[in-house]
């Protein structure tokens, strides 16, 4: 049998849980959610799902991420656009921030 | 982790900080969610570091070794497996009802999850990429001998491979068979012998050295 490589199984060696801390963030902030009772973990794993078939090739946690911003705003904990204003707020938050300072919100 | 999330940039005109795209993201999500009073950062922070460091397949191991070792710990594992878990005191989220799969001579289990990444988290940690990926979840139940080879195992044609489907309710742990030759071994001995990969159905328990 000849597999292209999108179709071989990718292996690990038990590397990092997460690449990167945003991975945790985005992990725990679903977890918390849905002991919070905000959404079932089969509505989440549906909404997951979802994204990981829409994007087959996207890394895994962008697809945990898109699930995450779509069932915060279908369940009315937030809106799309408050989602967005605050990305841009911290985005300029950082860019006043100089190397190696804590970045807060209020200097957005 | 290996770091922060901050992309510096160096250039000497460019004094401020930058976030990526993703961090921005969640740091906008996390930020939101706690002022609204959904989620407590420092609820996050341990359980993030419960996950990192505390939970993992070693949990998984001991209760496959004392299925091993204890008959009767065997039996209360096939008929109710929740219970028989968490008297080894693993419960937790993605737990909550689990079903042990034993490999016998005659049949050897493997576990998917093709919708997501359903996984058993109190007994074997956060799944592995390769689970989480496409290739893995389509191919598991097509051609389940062919995915086996991947891993490097090679079954008998006349060994049934039965292949179980998790579903947001039904977390699944495959109880490999005991190698041959580990009679005099301890449950700690044994314990060392079990990978994650043979409690996921992609691996067989190790023959001592």
């Amino acid at each position: 049998m000849n597999l292209s490589d999108s179709q071989r199984i990718p292996k690990d060696n038990d590397g990092p849980v997460f690449a990167e801390p945003w991975e945790a963030q985005a992990f725990a902030m679903a977890v918390k959610l849905n002991e919070a009772g905000i959404f079932s973990w089969s509505e989440w794993a549906e909404t997951l799902g979802a994204e990981l078939h829409g994007e087959p090739d996207r890394p895994y946690y962008e697809s945990w991420l898109a699930a995450l911003e779509k069932l915060v705003e279908s369940k009315g904990v937030m809106s799309a656009p408050e989602r967005i204003a605050r990305i841009e707020a911290w985005d300029r938050a950082a860019r006043a921030t100089p190397h190696g300072q804590p970045i807060v919100l209020s200097r957005g | 982790m290996p770091h922060d999330g901050h992309h510096h940039d160096h250039d000497h005109d460019d004094e401020g900080s930058e976030l990526s795209p993703l961090a921005l993201r969640v740091k906008a999500l996390e930020s939101l969610l706690v002022e609204k009073g959904y989620v407590d950062p420092a609820a996050l922070d341990v359980m993030i570091d419960t996950y990192e460091t505390k939970i993992g397949p070693r949990n998984g191991a001991r209760v496959v070794a004392r299925a091993w070792t204890d008959p009767d710990f065997a039996q209360w594992l096939k008929r109710d497996a929740t219970e028989a878990i968490a008297s080894l005191g693993y419960v937790g989220r993605q737990g909550e009802h689990m079903v042990a799969l034993f490999n016998t001579p005659a049949l050897h289990n493997m576990v998917v999850c093709t919708l997501c990444s359903c996984y058993p988290w109190p007994v074997l940690g956060l799944p592995p990429v390769w689970y989480k990926a496409m290739p893995y979840r389509s191919r598991a139940v097509i051609e389940p001998r062919e995915v086996l080879k991947e891993f490097g195992v090679t079954l008998p044609e006349d060994k049934e491979v039965r292949v179980w489907d998790s579903t947001a309710e039904v977390r699944y742990l495959v109880i490999p068979e005991r190698p041959e030759g580990t009679g005099s071994l301890s449950e700690d001995q044994l314990a060392a012998l079990v990978t994650r990969d043979s409690m996921i159905g992609t691996g067989l328990a190790k023959v001592p050295a």
